[in-house]
């Protein structure tokens, strides 16, 4: 059977002049449909790189993005991405942020009234129906990225991107905003792939954890399973022993083996 | 920032009325007034605020100048004799009789209808051109340098150009106007689709908008702010052109009626024109401004 999807040998050097850097180097990762996969790293290894480069926004030097087993080399809404900054186009209502892609992904395939239902299914989704009309700076951090989620869900991707979501949110919003998404995942199936710093959100919500070295070069340096069963609950796990070791062992990796080398 | 600031006012006012009722229970004694008529009270004064200092900048300024020009041998009228030179043109603004004696009102509209014209043809252009310029990198190193050069030259340099190439002085004259406002209209839209945010363009990609998709939904809002300051300077210098043009030019317009009425000798009717002019420049920059005001609501960055 194919891996769902594949990243394949995929190596970045990004070149500016006469002076090029290395960025990624050999990345192997296959994807299971449904799984929750996160990628963490020091700042500077070139996750989000590599988030761009599965997205299709950015390509890649060496080695191809495989989506069952087809090669995908341009942005698509098969893939779609929630942004760290939300994105949404601030002339636009909530709903209509969400309805731009709705309208585009669905042109053919639903009628008006169908895709007007189905933009206002994922605001459901995200309990944000009760802000259709807002415009993007009438609502908060959290509500936004909210929206940001339910527009990329809206397009129906085969592998949702979430481009350190919860990274500009507080501490609260972030715990409730992960709550959410976790639910999704569990409801919806979604396969996802995540990239953080955060080594909490990581265990909590990732079926795998792929832990990057620093750059430049980064290379992907240690894979865990995450074997904690699911639903999870966020209270339980702060006193179960096997998210404590993983907790464990992604720390071990990120500040012993991989401390965050200043200069870099 | 500013809707931020529209929001917290009210709060504030509640907490400070609740503070004082609490604090002093005397204070629900005194006589309600109607809120109503309190908010009328305060809109009223928030206006005369506003209007009431001009009006006496105005007045010492009429004053002076009509105690400096009331002197014999003065050269130019004083304001009373202005506003009885010109009575019939202020009252009768609409009279015809043929050729170009007609009325004020004539001479505004025909200047208006030529800024009008090649006004909106270069605002399209405009915001094309600097669409290109701000998008392609390469039309920007091709075309950049020769707006930049384009742009100094007067307007009125282009109008002998311009009667040798259309042969006729309606056409001339809509073409300076469009060749005086387009420049800033293309610069200041191709900064604003230079700084549309590489978010949005993502954005863009991953829903997959084609190119006129992307030009409507996103360049054009995006660049909005952008784009109507252009239009704003640009309608300033063509109400700025449009006169010396037609001074030039001749026939019915505001600015032949001012050199019309230079060779005449009858200096209160400049005067006249002048003010018109001034209040016309000024109604049509808060168009524009009302304008950009009504379409980026929402648009400020957050």
């Amino acid at each position: 059977m194919h891996p769902y999807l594949k990243l394949d040998h995929i190596d970045k050097v990004f070149t500016r002049g006469s002076a090029s850097t290395e960025v990624l180097k050999d990345i192997n990762l296959t994807i299971d449909k449904g799984e929750y996969v996160s990628i963490i790293g020091h700042s500077g290894c070139g996750k989000s790189t590599l988030l761009n480069i599965v997205a299709g926004l950015t390509t890649t030097t060496m080695g191809c993005v495989l989506l069952e087993n087809r090669e995908v080399n341009s942005p698509g809404p098969d893939r779609a991405v929630v942004f760290q900054n939300h994105s949404l186009l601030p002339w636009l209502t909530v709903y209509e942020n969400v309805r731009l892609g709705v309208d585009k992904v669905f042109a053919s395939s639903k009628t008006r009234g169908e895709r007007d239902a189905w933009t206002m299914h994922n605001l459901n989704l995200v309990q944000m129906a009760h802000a259709k009309d807002k415009r993007p700076s009438e609502i908060s951090g959290g509500m936004k990225q909210r929206v940001g989620i339910a527009r990329a869900l809206a397009m129906e991707p085969k592998v949702l991107l979430l481009d350190e979501p919860f990274g500009a949110l507080d501490a609260l919003t972030r715990a409730h905003l992960q709550d959410s998404v976790m639910a999704l995942h569990q409801k919806l199936g979604n396969t996802i792939l995540m990239i953080t710093h955060d080594v909490d959100e990581a265990v909590l919500l990732s079926d795998r954890i792929v832990m990057m070295t620093n750059g430049p070069s980064a290379r992907i340096g240690e894979v865990l399973d995450v074997p904690l069963a699911r639903p999870r609950k966020r209270l339980e796990l702060a006193t179960n022993a096997g998210y404590l070791k993983c907790r464990q062992r992604v720390l071990e990796f990120l500040y012993e083996r991989h401390r965050f080398v200043e200069a870099a | 920032m500013n809707m931020h600031a529209l929001k917290t006012e009210p709060d504030a006012v509640v907490e400070a009325v609740v503070v004082a009722t609490t604090a002093a229970p005397v204070v629900a004694l005194m006589p309600k007034r109607p809120p109503l008529a309190e908010k009328y009270a305060k809109m009223a004064k928030e206006t005369a605020v506003r209007v009431v200092p001009p009006l006496i900048v105005l007045a010492l300024g009429m004053l002076f100048w009509e105690l400096v020009c009331r002197r014999a041998g003065s050269t130019l009228p004083p304001p009373s004799r202005v506003f009885k030179e010109t009575k019939e043109l202020i009252f009768d603004p609409f009279f015809d009789r043929g050729g170009i004696d007609k009325g004020l009102f004539w001479h505004l509209s025909a200047s208006l209808q030529r800024v009008f014209l090649g006004y909106s043809l270069a605002a399209v252009a405009g915001i094309g051109l600097g669409t290109l310029v701000g998008q392609s990198v390469w039309a920007m190193r091709g075309l950049d340098p020769i707006f930049q050069v384009l742009r100094t030259i007067p307007p009125l340099a282009w109008l002998p150009l311009s009667l040798a190439a259309f042969r006729d002085g309606q056409p001339s004259a809509i073409f300076v106007i469009f060749i005086t406002s387009i420049w800033p209209i293309i610069i200041n839209t191709a900064v604003g689709i230079r700084n549309i945010p590489q978010d949005y363009r993502n954005v863009a990609a991953v829903v997959q908008l084609n190119p006129l998709e992307f030009f409507w939904k996103i360049m054009i809002p995006a660049a909005a702010p952008y784009i109507f300051t252009g239009l704003r300077i640009g309608i300033g210098l063509s109400w700025l052109a449009i006169v010396a043009a037609e001074m030039l030019i001749g026939g019915v317009g505001i600015g032949f009626f001012i050199w019309d009425a230079w060779n005449s000798s009858h200096i209160s009717e400049i005067i006249l024109a002048l003010f018109y002019v001034g209040i016309i420049g000024f109604v049509l920059d808060r168009i524009i401004a009302g304008m950009a005001k009504f379409v980026t609501r929402g648009t400020a960055l957050n």
